[in-house]
């Protein structure tokens, strides 16, 4: 080669050199670096399917209110200036979320996972959270296996699980009178965990369950199942059905006429968008453990008038909490000055977190349970509703502390 | 003893809803020829319509019985008319494809008008409770939805063997081209029938709306079911879909209640059997399998 063609060669190499390492920097106000010049948040849940309502596309829009309220807080300051919010369906299949949760780490270039509801995918999404090394805020599923056999060091436990539900509905309900019980659940990983718990609280309350019955997932006729569990004469019985499968059991449960053969009925896990699409009436008096309602006080309100002139309705825990999560991830980014998964997970354990969906919450570090306060909540008589959503009255407030399992009997090994 | 007699009751109460429904899927099949993937979508219609008419006109419960029918019967001939007359000269195979495609897009539409946590029905007060029969108390709804859909299969075969209407359609549906020989306009009958298929399925989406959570995915494993009930009595036979109905409905309620774990697989094992020793169906004649 000529002298000229080798210099020319040379500037241009070292020209790239120069630039390539300039793509490597972040913004020149913060000192950290942020992965591919954008964070991505992620949210992989139902978004067409039975589960749609109380997540889906609604959660997506929370996670963007999210996103909205990071940005005019930091403004020019903000560690993360280029945000990219993607979303993904994984029909409550656990394969299917194991591939999207790939996709969305590997090819959308994620940095968070969010939501995920269903145990089964979520704990899928845990396993690739672990492989990829990047962080999954769980928000929408309910199994304690996540802070549990199955925790990790990128997964956190964001809303509630069968823990919570159990220890604030099977023992207050079992403190009040009802002794004996018969628990229905669906035979599937959030079934039997539920049953699992629920039995454990009740008996440890003083109660008893003399009957387990196990029903198809889905099922929409529970009528012998309901015949059964009444011929065992409890005080109580137990549903762990939820969505669909929920609405079909206490329209059947109100058909069979059990409320006054003196078979109360409590409910394992129930969001607001359950009593809206089957009406106060049929759920009227039913106690439930709530991990957030829109009623709550003027915070949460507040909020939820934002959340309705987005989505035109009224938000379940479920939106909040990605909400929440959303934000205390950017919290998180901004505090540790990159999207460097192992610094922001040092940026999130340990802390006590206040915002509008975690009250007295606290990132445990020993499990990743993000523990805060729980409401027990029974379902208002068509008379004292006020306004449209307005079904729950919240009874009590279980303390962040007594809420959740404690540590002590986490299986969790991180 | 009480035990069984309840289960016989919710069996006979399930079975109603297949029973009805079946009967308009075998009823379609005999006259067209059509395999009708979208009865279970029907069935979801008309629940869904029952559910819209009370919330937006106030029509209750048993307008809803009247109402719905008359609407879906236009829905069918609609549907008849516009998608399912074209391929009705082709394989059988054309038009269950086209009825799939339906179905699925009906499902999307609903789901995407009224999500997918399902709408609210007033149970009507006469329904709730029980009937005390001596010592025995049988809930009332259970026994109104066998003995209502009874009835209308009573009717149904008594239309089909009694009328002149009955006799053409299954002069039609059993030897067509002799019956155009004999002077009757066939296809005359075709569109009316696929309506009054619809209506059927859309009277039994009516009946289960009080007491099945109302959603765009009800009718989705009610269509499975609903096939395995007509192979099992027989394609294009009458009095085989309303029996086999009534039998799957049976076999649901005792397989839940002493083998819950293979209560699903027990209807299918049945039609699996049937299909082996009696392919025609427990009803069906050889031809017509």
């Amino acid at each position: 080669m000529s002298k000229k063609s080798v210099a020319t060669t040379a500037a241009i190499f070292s020209g790239a050199l120069v630039l390539s390492a300039c793509a490597q920097g972040g913004p020149s106000s913060s000192s950290g670096e942020i992965s591919d010049d954008k964070v991505v948040l992620a949210v992989l849940n139902d978004q067409s399917g039975v589960y749609k309502d109380l997540s889906g596309p609604n959660s997506v829009k929370a996670v963007e209110m999210a996103v909205a309220d990071y940005k005019e807080k930091y403004g020019e300051d903000a560690v993360a200036d280029e945000i990219e919010v993607t979303f993904a369906d994984h029909q409550n299949d656990p394969a299917i979320a194991n591939t999207k949760a790939q996709e969305l780490y590997d090819r959308e270039l994620a940095d968070v996972i969010l939501d995920v509801p269903t145990s089964s995918a979520a704990l899928a999404v845990a396993t690739q959270a672990e492989a990829k090394k990047k962080l999954f805020l769980n928000v929408g599923a309910a199994t304690t296996e996540l802070t549990g056999a199955s925790c990790n060091k990128y997964t956190f436990h964001w809303a509630y699980d069968t823990y919570m539900l159990a220890n604030g509905t099977g023992k207050t309900v079992t403190e009040n009178g009802g002794k004996s019980w018969q628990i229905i659940y669906p035979d599937y990983a959030f079934g039997q965990d539920m049953e699992k718990s629920f039995s454990a609280a009740i008996e440890e309350s003083g109660g008893s369950v003399d009957g387990r019955i196990a029903t198809p997932f889905p099922n929409d006729n529970f009528s012998t199942f309901l015949t059964k569990a009444a011929a065992g004469k409890p005080d109580v019985i137990g549903t762990m059905q939820a969505g669909g499968d929920l609405i079909n059991l206490v329209k059947q449960y109100n058909e069979a006429g059990l409320s006054d053969k003196g078979i109360a009925l409590a409910v394992g896990l129930m969001f607001i968008t359950d009593i809206h699409s089957l009406g106060v009436e049929q759920f009227e008096g039913i106690t439930f453990t709530d991990a957030w309602y829109w009623n709550l006080d003027d915070e949460s309100r507040a909020w939820a008038d934002r959340f309705q002139e987005e989505t035109g309705t009224r938000p379940s825990f479920a939106h909040a909490g990605n909400y929440s999560a959303a934000w205390q991830y950017l919290e998180a980014v901004q505090r540790a000055g990159t999207d460097n998964s192992d610094d922001v997970v040092a940026e999130l354990e340990g802390k006590k977190l206040e915002d509008v969906f975690l009250r007295n919450g606290e990132v445990r570090a020993e499990d990743h349970r993000v523990i805060h306060d729980a409401y027990l909540a029974k379902v208002k008589s068509a008379d004292q509703v006020s306004e449209e959503w307005d079904y729950e009255e919240i009874v009590d407030t279980i303390p962040a502390d007594e809420a959740f399992k404690p540590v002590e009997e986490s299986d969790c090994s991180m | 003893m009480n035990a069984v007699l309840q289960y016989t009751i919710q069996g006979l109460a399930a079975g109603s809803f297949y029973a009805l429904a079946a009967l308009g899927l075998a009823v379609i099949f005999g006259v067209l020829g059509v395999v009708n993937f979208a009865h279970g979508a029907c069935y979801m219609l008309g629940a869904v319509t029952a559910a819209v008419l009370l919330d937006v006109l106030g029509l209750g419960f048993w307008w809803g019985l009247l109402v719905v029918p008359v609407l879906l019967f236009l829905f069918g001939v609609l549907l008849e008319r516009s998608l399912v007359r074209w391929l009705l000269a082709l394989d059988p195979l054309y038009n269950f494809l086209l009825t799939f495609g339906l179905s699925l897009i009906l499902v999307d539409l609903v789901k995407r008008r009224y999500g997918v946590s399902g709408l609210p029905y007033e149970r009507p007060e006469i329904l709730t409770g029980q009937l005390k029969v001596g010592e025995l108390g049988l809930p009332t709804y259970h026994v109104f939805v066998f003995l209502f859909s009874i009835s209308i299969c009573l009717l149904v075969w008594l239309l089909m063997t009694k009328t002149r209407i009955g006799m053409i359609v299954r002069a039609s549906t059993e030897k067509a081209d002799l019956a155009r020989a004999l002077g009757i306009n066939v296809n005359r009958w075709v569109t009316p029938v696929f309506g009054f298929g619809i209506a059927l399925a859309g009277l039994a989406g009516v009946l289960a709306a009080p007491f099945r959570a109302i959603t765009a995915d009800m009718g989705s494993s009610f269509v499975i079911i609903l096939f395995a009930v007509v192979v099992i009595g027989g394609l294009g036979s009458i009095v085989g879909a309303v029996v086999a109905g009534f039998l799957v409905g049976l076999l649901e309620a005792f397989g839940q209640a002493y083998a819950p774990a293979y209560a699903q697989i027990l209807i299918f094992v049945l039609m699996a059997v049937i299909v082996l020793v009696r392919p025609a169906g427990l009803f069906g004649r050889e031809d017509a399998a």
